[in-house]
């Protein structure tokens, strides 16, 4: 097939393209004609890329946005110009040093968003301003308000919060009962970030929102200007009208005055219109009750999208109780944090062997003292893994696995001497045994257990011998005899649990796909240090050419350019290794805990096939007394009968055996759900940052060179 | 098509390569359209002029590559020109990489699922347009090249080529053609050595010869160097594609609240994907175009010391020869005649060389100049919107991490 088969008529019309320029250029046309051709440059950027950019507020196109008011014909240049400006340019460099610019930072999103929850917030509980039917009206309300009667204890402005918090407390606790403190605590981390399953909604539903929208000009422009005229009205306190609402929060006695909290304050209206209008604007394409309904629809599942396993699978096999476990468990919050550090060669060639530093912190009044350390080697975390295995795992826990011995990796490292492969195999190691012990210590019930304790607390520890046998090779060999025989037992087992019957088919399907998943992130991660590389290689090269280059600005601005190359080196191997860290291991993590809980599958099904065994020795049994029945030899009845009693106290035995292991191995697996999501977030976050963290250096690097370029002459 | 544009590309749609057209409107060049017929790309010629050498002030007519060769072809032959630097002629239209990756998409069309396929289509899509648009540019500046110089603007062929709306009945070079190019060329660099031993008479072009081979070796150098790079950035944004659409599968086979987490890293590297697609093409656009088109130009430039080089070795011959000649007192009129006329060609194309180098120079300066800045201004841009994008997700997540713990997000981390 070639190319013109695939494109028919290929007339590629090029005037096409360019109305296409034209037209982006006419949606920029404001800003890119002023005169400093480079800061002001990402805005029509951010118009340009509106197809994916511009969805980080609001999405909907400018048509969209301008239609319901014609007020805000203007505004779409600001709110999508100026705030992310303000929000991501400038603090975000402070961010580091100062937490409390970060606040800052999140502003004009958060606080648009805020405007959001109010009217997408279909539980208004109790707070006044929920209750008012109108919907439209509670904005006016609740900017008004703090300026206007700084009187109600938590209504001035902190109706916001306290929205904030129940909706997070909806959402996310069904009990209520949560203290109203720590609910506090939940708000305020809410509302730095604002909301932003609403933010998500946007994103998907603007065009939905634009139609679907009855009577869109009628209130919400009241707002818009009630809320415009407020802020010129009163600035008389101060010039900036950000101060009314910081002084505000202040006095208000928000039960938790901390800086982050005063500070979002100011975020509701932060210093310029531009975030009012965007206020406006947002709530212009959300103000329709319908759409609220279905706002909530759309929010409630993501909210609660870490701790829905529970929800969703309870659906399907309703249990009150394991709802109870699953409460308690996420409230038995225990503090302890592990870490591994300093690993140590210990003694010389094939007999050495690495030993970390396994440092304890914790307030658990299990443990003797508040810190300690102990020295393990590799073979005891393995020889852990072995004992809990042993104790536990027939009764359905899901053991973390500990990482796979390497025979190469560590011969190298009991040879190499200062070899950086060698380094980043300790780093590697050192990492994933912290993974691993930090898994144990966080299962409730493997806490408990005095292995674990003594591993974390004992001076000396035995040394652990069978562990030979549990090298990378060995300990796959046994995950796959598990699945075999889990495989031929499946066929057998007449599964009377649909929610085990798709878990088990959800479980194998998830490790395949996070196997292809491992095998692209590897590909990525190469593929990052061959860039790495080709990059080092042409800021040589862009060097040499520098050199040889007889225009002085020009061979000036090449070297520049190779020294920029040489920093963009830098930053694809620490991405490189990013990848690598943060999304590598974690994938591999998560197949072999996928094996694990294969493996809890396969207890069940082991006590399943001891049961049912049970069950046809029972029958069996019960034949035989007919037999003796019928053939009349009372002498033998007796004995008969006896076993019949025997094995169906067993039968019973089994079964009971059998529901709890079922028990058991659904709360773990809900259990690990959670914990996988909650991991994802966790390292997709991380990952988000490294990657956050390379823009910013880059935007650096280039930013430093572009006088270079322009001295060209 | 409508999908192109929305691809982005069309807002880089810039010139990569910096022709300086001295604000002329007398004789105005683009190509608004070409046509894509199995291997040959049929280009529209669009002139808009005030000159009197041509009949009418607009006109359009279709070339292929092949006839933009022969009109570099012809020039490179006119005599006349040697003294010039002839605008280097542009690459034969390569659309290997889309073709073979449409040949996958062929393949892999039952192997995969329909929004893959749709993406893929998009991406494969999306590159051959820029590999399109890269084509046809670069056909543009050629003739723009010859439109801003004084004097090839009024090179009849030239006119010809522009003004003539029938088939120029140019062929592809045959194999004998090619094979005398091929010999032409072997001969050229032997004679290059052979006069490489004349003594250079002008400090001028003996600096420029030592420029230009140090800077050409160079700059050959950087390009294979930047094409490497951008492949591995194509690399790293297609990983990014397939991570994007292994999370897409995972979440499909999901059946737990986590199938929305899914879906959103699957959204975060696809967006990832697209913005370090353009990053890429964009260094392949700003960058890469750059130093290949100088490579090519650099190499024109050479030619035009060569030939003057070869001007100085025949003036020098002749010289000898007409030492010869009246040292044995015959044919001295006809040997004189010989030296004059070589000696004038040698002052001409010494004269109009060092003007063209010296334009050349200048030429190049603003090239990496605008080039430089469009790149960086790219770079800055394209790490801000991801760095928002960023921003925006690690939002999203911290939230959600937040929501479900009830405690704060990672504000320290952050």
């Amino acid at each position: 097939m070639s190319l013109c088969h695939f494109y028919p008529s290929l007339v590629i019309k090029f005037f096409r393209v360019c109305v296409c320029v034209c037209v982006e250029l006419k949606m920029a046309a404001s800003s890119e004609r002023s005169p400093p051709p480079f800061p002001d440059s990402e805005e029509p950027e951010l118009l340009e890329d509106s197809d994916e950019g511009a969805d980080a507020f609001t999405g909907t196109s400018i048509s969209e946005m301008d239609s319901p008011s014609p007020d805000s014909t203007r505004p779409p240049k600001d709110i999508f110009n100026e705030p992310p400006e303000d929000i991501f340019s400038d603090p975000l460099s402070n961010i580091n040093s100062e937490p409390q610019k970060k606040v800052d930072a999140k502003i004009p999103s958060p606080s648009s968003d805020e405007a959001v929850d109010l009217f997408s917030d279909p539980l208004d509980d109790d707070s006044e301003v929920m209750s008012s039917p109108e919907v439209q009206n509670p904005m006016p309300d609740l900017l008004n308000e703090p300026v206007e009667a700084p009187k109600s204890d938590v209504l001035g402005e902190p109706p916001v919060h306290r929205d904030a918090a129940r909706q997070q407390d909806v959402f996310e606790d069904p009990p209520k009962s949560s203290s109203k403190s720590s609910s506090v605590k939940k708000a305020a981390s809410s509302e730095m970030f604002g909301d932003d399953d609403d933010d998500e909604d946007l994103f998907k539903e603007p065009p939905k929102v634009v139609t679907k929208k009855p009577q869109p000009s009628g209130p919400p422009v009241d707002v818009f200007t009630e809320v415009k005229s407020d802020v010129k009205v009163k600035p008389q306190v101060k010039d900036d009208p950000t101060d009314l609402f910081a002084e505000e929060a202040l006095t208000a006695p928000a039960p938790k005055p901390s800086a982050g909290s005063s500070s979002s304050r100011t975020n509701g209206v932060h210093s310029e219109e531009q975030d009012l209008f965007s206020e406006a604007t947002v709530e212009l394409s959300l103000d329709s009750p319908r759409n609220d309904r279905k706002n909530k629809d759309a929010v409630k599942p993501s909210v609660s999208a870490p701790a829905a396993p529970v929800a969703s699978s309870s659906s399907k096999a309703p249990s009150k109780t394991l709802k109870e476990l699953e409460e308690e468990e996420s409230e038995d919050k225990f503090d302890l944090n592990i870490s591994i550090t300093n690993p140590e060669k210990v003694g010389d060639g094939m007999n050495a062997y690495m030993a970390y530093k396994v440092s304890t912190q914790t307030s658990l009044t299990m443990f003797r003292s508040k810190t300690f350390t102990v020295r393990r080697r590799f073979s005891d975390f393995l020889g852990l893994f072995e004992k809990l295995s042993e104790k536990h795992s027939q009764n359905g826990y899901l053991i973390p696995p500990p990482p796979e011995k390497s025979i190469l990796g560590m011969t190298k490292v009991k040879v190499g001497k200062e070899d950086p492969s060698s380094a980043e195999f300790v780093e590697r190691r050192r990492a994933a045994l912290e993974r691993y012990l930090q898994r144990v210590v966080s299962h409730p019930s493997l806490l408990q257990d005095p292995d674990v304790r003594e591993f974390l607390e004992k001076e000396e520890l035995p040394r652990a011998v069978s562990t030979q046998a549990l090298s990378g090779a060995g300990f796959l060999k046994m995950l796959n005899k598990a699945t075999d025989a889990v495989s031929k037992m499946t066929i057998k087992m007449n599964e009377q649990d649909v929610w085990f019957d798709e878990k088990i088919q959800d479980v194998e399907n998830e490790e395949q796909h996070l196997r292809k998943l491992h095998v692209m992130v590897e590909s990525l991660v190469n593929h990052r240090k061959e860039l790495s590389g080709n990059t080092a290689v042409f800021a040589k090269s862009v060097a040499m050419l520098g050199s040889s280059e007889d225009n002085t600005a020009l061979s000036r601005a090449l070297s520049q350019l190779a020294e920029v190359e040489d920093r963009i080196e830098q930053l694809h191997q620490e991405q490189a290794s990013n990848d690598f860290f943060t999304f590598s291991e974690l994938l591999a993590d998560y197949i072999r805990l996928l094996g694990a809980v294969r493996g809890c599958f396969d207890q069940r099904m082991k006590a399943w096939q001891r049961w049912q065994d049970a069950e046809n020795m029972l029958q069996k049994k019960r034949e035989a007394e007919a037999k003796l029945l019928w053939a009349n030899k009372p002498d033998k009845l007796q004995q008969a009968k006896d076993e019949i009693t025997e094995w169906e106290a067993k039968v019973t035995q089994y079964e009971r055996e059998f529901e709890r292991i079922s028990a058991t191995v659904r709360k773990e697996v809900i259990r690990f759900d959670k914990e996988k999501a909650r991991d994802f977030n966790r390292q997709v976050i991380k990952y988000l940052e490294s990657l956050l963290h390379s823009q910013q250096q880059l935007i650096k690097y280039w930013d430093a060179f572009l006088p270079e370029a322009k001295a060209i002459v | 098509q409508a999908a192109w544009s929305s691809e982005g590309f069309g807002s880089h749609w810039v010139r990569s390569v910096s022709v300086d057209l001295n604000n002329d409107a007398s004789l105005v060049i683009d190509i608004p359209d070409a046509l894509c017929e199995r291997d040959k790309v049929k280009f529209t010629v669009h002139t808009k002029t005030t000159l009197s050498s041509f009949q009418k002030p607009e006109f359009s007519v279709p070339r292929q590559h092949e006839e933009f060769i022969w009109l570099h072809d012809t020039i490179v032959e006119t005599e006349e020109y040697a003294g010039l630097i002839i605008p280097p002629a542009p690459p034969k239209p390569d659309f290997e990489g889309p073709r073979e990756k449409m040949h996958k998409l062929g393949e892999g069309e039952s192997s995969m699922t329909k929004e893959e396929y749709a993406k893929m289509k998009q991406e494969l899509e999306a590159e051959y347009l820029a590999v399109f648009k890269k084509t046809v540019q670069v056909h543009e500046v050629f003739l723009q090249r010859f439109s801003s110089h004084p004097i090839f603007r009024k090179d009849r062929n030239f006119q010809i080529f522009l003004e003539y709306d029938q088939d120029l009945s140019v062929r592809r070079k045959n194999a004998k053609e090619m094979f005398g190019g091929f010999f032409k060329n072997m001969v050229k660099s032997a004679d290059e050595v052979l006069i490489s031993g004349v003594k250079e008479v002008d400090e001028f072009f003996e600096q420029e010869k030592t420029f230009l081979l140090d800077y050409s070796s160079k700059i050959k150098d950087a390009t294979a160097k930047a094409e490497k790079m951008t492949r591995s950035h194509k690399n790293v944004a297609d990983d990014y594609n397939h991570i994007s659409g292994a999370l897409n599968s995972t979440a499909a086979d999901n059946n737990t609240a986590f199938k929305k987490h899914l879906e959103k890293y699957a959204e975060v590297f696809e967006k990832l994907r697209k913005l370090e697609d353009r990053v890429a093409s964009d260094q392949e656009l700003k960058l890469t175009e750059l130093l290949r088109y100088y490579t090519r130009d650099i190499q024109a430039a050479k030619d035009l010391l060569y030939r003057r080089a070869r001007a100085l070795a025949d003036n020098e011959n002749s010289n000898k020869a007409l030492d010869k000649a009246r040292l044995k007192g015959k044919d001295i009129a006809q040997a004189e005649e010989n030296q004059k006329q070589c000696l004038q060609k040698f002052d001409k194309l010494s004269e109009s060389g060092k003007k063209e180098l010296t334009s050349f120079k200048a030429r190049r300066v603003v090239a990496f100049r605008k080039n430089l800045i469009e790149m960086t201004e790219l770079e800055i841009k394209h790490a801000k919107v991801r760095r928002l994008k960023c921003c925006v997700y690690h939002y999203m997540f911290t939230r959600q991490c937040s929501g479900s713990h009830g405690k704060p997000g990672n504000l320290r981390e952050f």
